[in-house]
């Protein structure tokens, strides 16, 4: 059960998260040059935005939750199973960002579910 | 060029890297967080002394360091490229995390655990052949 409530954490509030930093991204536009300079800019100027915290508070939330989850459970079991956060990720991207989620990347996201569905089955 | 051809040069090594730091990342914090062990539930006090040594372990640190490298990359793949191409793109990484977990953490995989990830690796594969942004300039003439 604990496992259920912590993969949970994991998979929405990670995938919120990576929701609001997408969306802060986007806000501040295709990045041409990647001098070190201009990457910290990039940075800076990315802290200012809102969405950005939200974002890192909602990251931090998965990011505590994984760090518990691995204290009992092992990596090659948590990371692939937090690949539902594909599944999670496509919806969010289409009702959050608009973007338009072709039939062909449906597909490859049950695919995923499928192999997400077996590696809980090799649970120990 | 077009400007898809051009996206690609600069978003396929990018992703590349991120397929290397993200599993190393988990895979530091998987070993730092099996030595501190799992906290007795319910037992709020213990939470400080287990912080402690969650705080002061190198392997925690080194997985961070990993994973806030990773999360540059990912950033910066993020200002051009959509959410929803990254995200499965950059998850090949999970064919590279289970092998870094059988290699550096000795963790058995079973036949059914590699099918699953294999399963997973494949899913990604199609939908890593979607073009790269469909909110951005349009390829449609």
């Amino acid at each position: 059960m604990l496992e259920v409530v912590l993969f949970f954490f994991i998979v929405v509030a990670g995938t919120g998260g990576e929701l609001c930093v997408s969306r802060a991204m986007k806000s501040i536009g295709e990045v041409h040059d990647f001098s070190p300079r201009s990457i910290i800019n990039f940075v800076l100027q990315s802290l200012r935005l809102p969405w950005m915290w939200l974002g890192i508070a909602l990251m931090s939330l998965g990011f505590f939750s994984l760090l518990g989850i691995l204290s009992f459970q092992e990596v090659s079991f948590v990371v692939p199973v937090s690949a539902l956060s594909y599944a999670a990720g496509a919806l969010g991207a289409r009702a959050f960002l608009g973007e338009r989620v072709s039939r062909n990347r449906w597909i490859g996201i049950a695919v995923v579910c499928l192999g997400v569905t077996l590696v809980w089955w090799s649970r120990r | 060029m077009t400007h898809t051809r051009r996206l690609q040069l600069k978003t396929i090594p990018l992703i590349l890297i991120s397929i290397i730091l993200g599993p190393l990342g988990n895979v530091f914090l998987g070993k730092a967080m099996k030595r501190v062990g799992s906290p007795a539930l319910g037992r709020t006090l213990d939470l400080v002394p287990i912080a402690c040594r969650v705080l002061t372990s190198g392997y925690i640190w080194l997985g961070v360091a990993c994973l806030l490298a990773f999360f540059v990359v990912h950033m910066l793949l993020l200002t051009w490229a959509d959410y929803s191409y990254v995200q499965p793109a950059t998850s090949l990484s999970y064919f590279s995390i289970t092998v870094l977990s059988y290699f550096l953490l000795g963790e058995v995989i079973s036949p059914m655990r590699w099918l699953g990830v294999a399963l997973i690796c494949f899913g990604v594969f199609i939908v890593g052949r979607t073009s790269p942004s469909t909110t951005g300039a349009p390829e449609r003439a």
